[in-house]
């Protein structure tokens, strides 16, 4: 039995999704009176889990894996489920997870429901809430399958503290070169910038700034927010930002605790990429713009003398707060 | 190279999202139905090879009748055949195990499908699919080169990308960045007209049993009124921020 969870980690640590998809793991082995078991890869302590409800951990320390590997990992993730009985495993929905969700799916045949909101609605029969038409709308899904995969939302579940230790186990796949047909051969990763996957806050520039010339100041708020920047449709189709900050519909779903758009209209589909987000804060200076409509807070103002305030402001904030 | 690429028929990105039967089906009522963006760059992508390297292209959808005018477009596009799986795509799964039995029949080399598609986002399908059928796979792919047997694939990920290289059969979940928005093709008169006598293959499915189901649909809870703060009090909004949403 047991319910299984993949624990993500970077440079051999957890990444805070890892909690999230930990801590929603353990309300769903509460509701299926069962334990977690987690699998963590080349974690160098891996006892932090305990701390989010796992109880047990399947260590993989294998140099092959240094690397992401969908097909790889999907295939160790396989023989951890089949090894611990698992009937339902939960990823994240982080891009290497969501790339090896579908295929693990295959190897298990398990039902898979991506996207997923919430705690399962019930347990028999086994019923998810996830996100749909990117956003507009929420379906209620059964998995009729004997094992369930669910993939969590970013963000959707917050952390959860649960008293408990982990106690860690070594465990190594079989895994052969059928496992390695594809190889990467370069890795192109901004390290010093937050992505918009694991960012809490998203600070995200349109139209409205009329030029790639004026992100400094966007960029000067994200830095003093700890945030990761991201622009609108039209701003990544002129070529002023690259296309991985494209947010909305046919871009990057965004699924953060604070989005701040700046210059932007809010067009339908932009709004429907970050509508999932849980406060939202426009500041343009068309008061008929759609987004105040969708949006928490709102300033009817020049970005360009609002946003120089609002770093003064949080810098001054952040003083105090410190 | 023969490339076949995965079509579904979505509703258009600015519909507005109804339910009817009790909040069970979508309603299509007045919604005008699109090629899946994500499969639209995959198709233009193809559209390179066939012009460049003479690949051939294949389009295929899984579904009724109504998904027919959307075949044609990519027909139109420019793609050589198009085939339609006669049956409703009722699950990720189910939709795999068609296009599986299709990738296998035609000998495709290549398979270019979004990495999800805008209604129901399920993003299953490539990997579901490449399992299926034992080929290689590259999700939410932006780049994609082939020389002989080989692809090189450029993949987006949580913040950067990553390149790799993988012998065909290869399938990808392919989005905006295969090409970019300027190179989408909108159909000309003499793509239309040579369109209509290109072969439109309805094929039926293969037995399978889908793995998930959808009980009902529901739409967020409708938004509170904006709060709106003065331009001349930019202070207010940090205030607001911490106590109120308590969000930094």
């Amino acid at each position: 039995m047991s319910v299984l969870v993949y624990t993500e980690s970077e440079g051999g640590k957890f990444k805070k999704t890892a909690f999230e998809v930990a801590s929603y793991a353990k309300e769903v082995a509460n509701m299926l009176s069962t334990t977690v078991t987690a699998v963590s890869v080349n974690v160098d302590d891996s006892s932090e889990l305990g701390k989010y409800g796992v109880d047990k951990v399947l260590e993989i320390k294998n140099d092959k894996l240094s690397n992401f590997n969908a097909k790889a990992y999907a295939d160790s993730l396989k023989q951890a489920a089949e090894k611990e009985g698992a009937k339902v495993v939960v990823v994240s929905s982080s891009a290497d997870s969501k790339f090896l969700a579908s295929m693990l799916a295959v190897h298990l045949n398990a039902g898979y429901a991506s996207n997923v909101v919430s705690l399962p609605e019930s347990a028999s029969p086994f019923t998810v809430k996830r996100s749909a038409f990117t956003n507009k709308a929420f379906n209620i899904t059964e998995i009729t399958t004997d094992i369930k995969l669910i993939g969590l939302s970013n963000n959707a579940f917050g952390l959860k503290e649960a008293s408990g230790a982990a106690a860690a186990e070594g465990f190594e796949p079989s895994l052969s070169d059928e496992d390695f047909t594809v190889n990467v051969t370069s890795v192109d990763k901004a390290t010093d910038k937050v992505s918009i996957a694991d960012a809490e806050v998203v600070v995200s520039g349109g139209r409205g700034l009329k030029g790639p010339e004026n992100w400094g100041m966007i960029e000067e708020l994200a830095d003093v927010l700890g945030a990761a920047t991201a622009c609108s449709k039209p701003v990544s189709d002129m070529g002023w930002r690259p296309h991985g900050e494209h947010v909305g519909q046919t871009g990057k779903p965004v699924a953060t605790n604070l989005y701040i758009a700046i210059g932007i209209s809010g067009a339908i589909q932009h709004l429907a990429g970050i509508n999932s987000s849980k406060v939202k804060v426009v500041i343009n200076n068309d008061p008929e713009a759609p987004f105040f409509k969708a949006a928490d807070y709102g300033i009817v103002g020049d970005a360009f003398e609002v946003v120089p305030q609002l770093i003064e402001k949080l810098k001054e904030f952040k003083a105090n707060n410190a | 190279m023969k490339i076949l690429v995965c079509i579904s028929h979505v509703p258009d990105t600015t519909s507005k999202i109804n339910f009817t039967e009790g909040d069970t089906k979508f309603d299509t009522n007045g919604v005008q139905f699109v090629i899946n963006p994500n499969d639209e760059f995959g198709l233009t992508r193809a559209m390179w090879f066939k012009e460049k390297q003479g690949a051939s292209v294949d389009v295929v959808n899984v579904g009724g009748v109504e998904t027919e005018p959307t075949l044609r477009k990519a027909l139109a596009i420019g793609a050589d055949n198009a085939i339609r799986v006669n049956t409703e795509a009722t699950d990720g799964f189910y939709v795999s195990k068609q296009l599986a039995k299709i990738v296998q029949d035609g000998g495709y080399d290549l398979v270019i499908a979004g990495r999800e598609s805008i209604d129901y986002n399920g993003g299953m399908v490539p990997g579901m699919l490449a399992t299926l059928i034992g080929a290689n796979f590259v999700n939410t792919c932006i780049g994609l080169e082939v020389e002989g047997d080989t692809a090189t694939a450029i993949r987006e990920i949580d913040g950067g990308k990553e390149t790799s290289t993988a012998k065909l059969p290869l399938v990808i979940g392919g989005q905006k960045g295969l090409v970019e928005e300027s190179d989408l093709r909108i159909p000309n008169m003499r793509g239309i007209m040579m369109a209509r006598k290109k072969p439109l293959t309805v094929v039926e499915p293969v037995e399978t049993t889908p793995e998930t189901k959808v009980v009902k649909f529901e739409k967020p809870a409708p938004k509170g009124e904006v709060t709106l703060v003065s331009p001349d009090n930019v202070g207010q909004l940090v205030e607001l921020l911490h106590n109120e949403a308590k969000a930094i």
